[in-house]
């Protein structure tokens, strides 16, 4: 069997008496790239959330990384990156204070943040944004900045939550073409979206509903499961019939 | 460590690169002072008076340029009967009307005594107490020379009491001290309330707490550079009380400052803890500035005596900060005591400070959860 970077068994989380997360047990191997489908409030945030060591499960078992989530917190967040549904750059920063300042704060050294910086630039073409403030840069390129902080202390993990929100399709795409490459180099890619056209670029997807998960497989096979065209299709197949 | 010192320069660049946040950093403070200085002074200087003098004596001639010649007061009108006073007031540049009975200087003489009446334009209650206070005191120092040894005791005691601590009767020698407790609190608090909200509500907040920092880490990161500031901040305060007012500080600067870092912190503590209970920047303001400010301006002794206040307004200002603050302040500055009378402030301050990063810390890791 492949290794395992993610594993989750019997994850349940509540607020109070709500359940955000119902028994939820799955597994993410090496060199994924892993997708997390689901309709606004059905428990996705949530679960990257615990994954990422920013929230507590109540009970079930987390491993990401080697390591448990319940009681080594502090050594998964070393070893992942993370970006949010919301913009997580500083605007009043420039591109190049932004970069320093998180390699910083994952204990890079000045050196190696100077290299990192370079490549980074080059690679994204930024050469002529390094000290512009990212108020001024467009949403896309913020956007790919972003992706590209997350990864520079080069995690084993990279969280992406929704990360393709309000970006055009042309960015969109450039920014599934990053992925890819950032899974050659053997980051594994963890990534909610309610895109389904996006759901096609994943190794595998699973998909959520009211805290649980009702399908988990490659596209390729739930499509093949559900006779349907599109991931698009599988996910109404699988979704609406609780509503109706 | 070197995590950590990153950090911090970043808040800094915030600081620096939005205009806003260093105007009121140290633009505010420095219009305050000034403001409270000059605008709102308690003083009053060529307030405008009437006399109306059914005597005219030697003697009310007399009194009459003392109280001219105090440099309070400027005289608008001499009045001839007693129907103008009305008349006088309406003009409205008489703050108050003096009249001297018929027969002043001779029944003082053989009598001993004579009344006088002061009579103020109460539709400006302010500065009518103290354009009576102010006459009253001339008078009764014009008495005292008069009268000779016989009533010394009896009316030397009351006006100077009053203004022991602040002989020349200068307000800005109460008001810097309330503005610098004032400014402090607000500034301290409504900076660091904003500035972690801001993390919140950009989603930057949630990416920090992704990252290898530690809470503690992030919050003391937060609010190291606003400590500094706002030390700088004092500082500069009373720089400018003394460069402009002359104010001096009679106690141990040591003292004073070692004071304000304890206030400081204390501030710092409220802001996180109010940082806590809102979600938005605009709540971290509303509850910063309304919630602060008003109690802080009438509750804490600033400008109304906690004395005077009925007991349910005492009890409230007892959880005031500022109260203490001004207490502590004021003896070091105006009357220049030790810590040996103000320990007991001390520890209050250092008690709240205390408590406010207790139930932070708590608040903190609830919200993680």
């Amino acid at each position: 069997m492949e290794n395992q970077v993610i594993k989750v068994r019997n994850l349940v989380k509540k607020f109070g008496r709500f359940v955000a997360n119902d028994n939820l047990s799955f597994d993410v191997y090496e060199g994924e790239i892993f997708g997390f489908l689901g309709a606004n409030g059905a428990g996705k945030t949530t679960a990257i959330r615990i994954l990422s060591g920013l929230s507590a499960p109540t009970s079930g078992e987390v491993i990401v990384a080697g390591f448990d989530a319940n009681k080594q917190s502090e050594k998964i967040k070393k070893n992942i990156g993370y970006m949010c549904q919301k913009f997580s750059l500083y605007e009043d920063l420039t591109v190049k204070e932004n970069i320093t300042l998180y390699g910083g704060i994952y204990g890079m050294s000045k050196q190696l943040i100077k290299e990192r910086t370079g490549e980074l630039l080059e690679k994204l073409n930024f050469r002529d944004y390094e000290n512009r403030l990212i108020a001024d840069l467009p949403l896309g390129l913020r956007q790919k900045l972003a992706f590209s902080v997350a990864i520079l202390h080069e995690p084993k993990i990279v969280f992406l939550d929704e990360p393709t929100g309000g970006v055009d399709p042309i960015t969109r795409r450039q920014f599934w073409e990053m992925i890819y490459e950032t899974a050659t180099r053997g980051i594994n890619v963890f990534v909610t979206t309610h895109y389904m056209d996006e759901a096609e670029y994943c190794d595998r997807i699973s998909i959520m509903s009211e805290g649980r998960i009702v399908a988990l497989d490659t596209p390729e096979q739930l499509k093949k499961q559900y006779k349907a065209a599109s991931v698009e299709e599988v996910f109404i197949k699988i979704a609406r019939p609780v509503v109706n | 460590m070197n995590r950590f010192l990153g950090f911090i320069k970043k808040e800094f660049l915030h600081i620096f690169r939005d205009y806003r946040t260093l105007f009121i950093l140290f633009g505010i403070p420095a219009a305050q002072i000034l403001i409270f200085g000059y605008a709102v002074s308690m003083d009053i200087k060529n307030a405008g008076i009437a006399f109306l003098d059914l005597s005219h004596d030697e003697i009310t001639m007399e009194l009459t340029d003392k109280i001219i010649s105090s440099g309070f007061f400027k005289k608008t009108e001499t009045l001839l009967s007693y129907s103008d006073v009305d008349k006088v007031f309406k003009k409205g540049k008489t703050k108050a009307v003096i009249i001297f009975e018929s027969n002043f200087g001779k029944k003082l003489v053989s009598e001993g005594k004579a009344s006088l009446s002061i009579i103020a334009d109460g539709s400006e209650p302010n500065t009518a107490t103290l354009v009576t206070n102010y006459t009253t005191a001339i008078v009764n120092n014009f008495n005292l020379r008069f009268a000779g040894d016989a009533s010394l005791n009896s009316v030397r005691i009351q006006p100077e009491v009053k203004m022991f601590y602040n002989p020349n009767l200068k307000s800005h020698f109460m008001f810097v001290p309330g503005v610098i407790t004032l400014i402090l609190i607000l500034i301290c608090a409504l900076m660091t309330s904003v500035t972690i909200t801001r993390e919140k509500e950009f989603g930057t907040m949630e990416v920090l707490l992704v990252s290898p920092l530690r809470p503690i880490q992030i919050i003391l990161g937060k609010v190291m550079p606003y400590f500094i500031l706002s030390f700088i901040n004092v500082i500069l305060i009373l720089a400018l009380s003394w460069f402009v007012f002359g104010l001096p500080v009679k106690g141990s600067m040591v003292l004073l400052l070692a004071e304000s870092m304890l206030y400081i912190l204390m501030s710092l503590t409220l802001g996180i803890l109010i940082s806590t209970l809102s979600g938005t920047m605009q709540q971290a303001i509303f509850i910063s500035l309304i919630g602060l400010m008003l109690p802080s301006i009438l509750l804490s002794g600033f400008i109304f005596p906690i004395e005077n206040m009925p007991k349910v307004y005492d009890y409230v200002s007892m959880i005031m900060p500022p109260r203490y603050f001004i207490v502590i302040i004021k003896n070091i500055m105006i009357k220049g005591t030790g810590l040996a009378y103000i320990w007991k402030e001390t520890l209050i301050l250092i008690i709240m400070t205390a408590v406010f990063t207790g139930i932070s810390v708590r608040k903190f890791k609830i919200r993680l959860e």
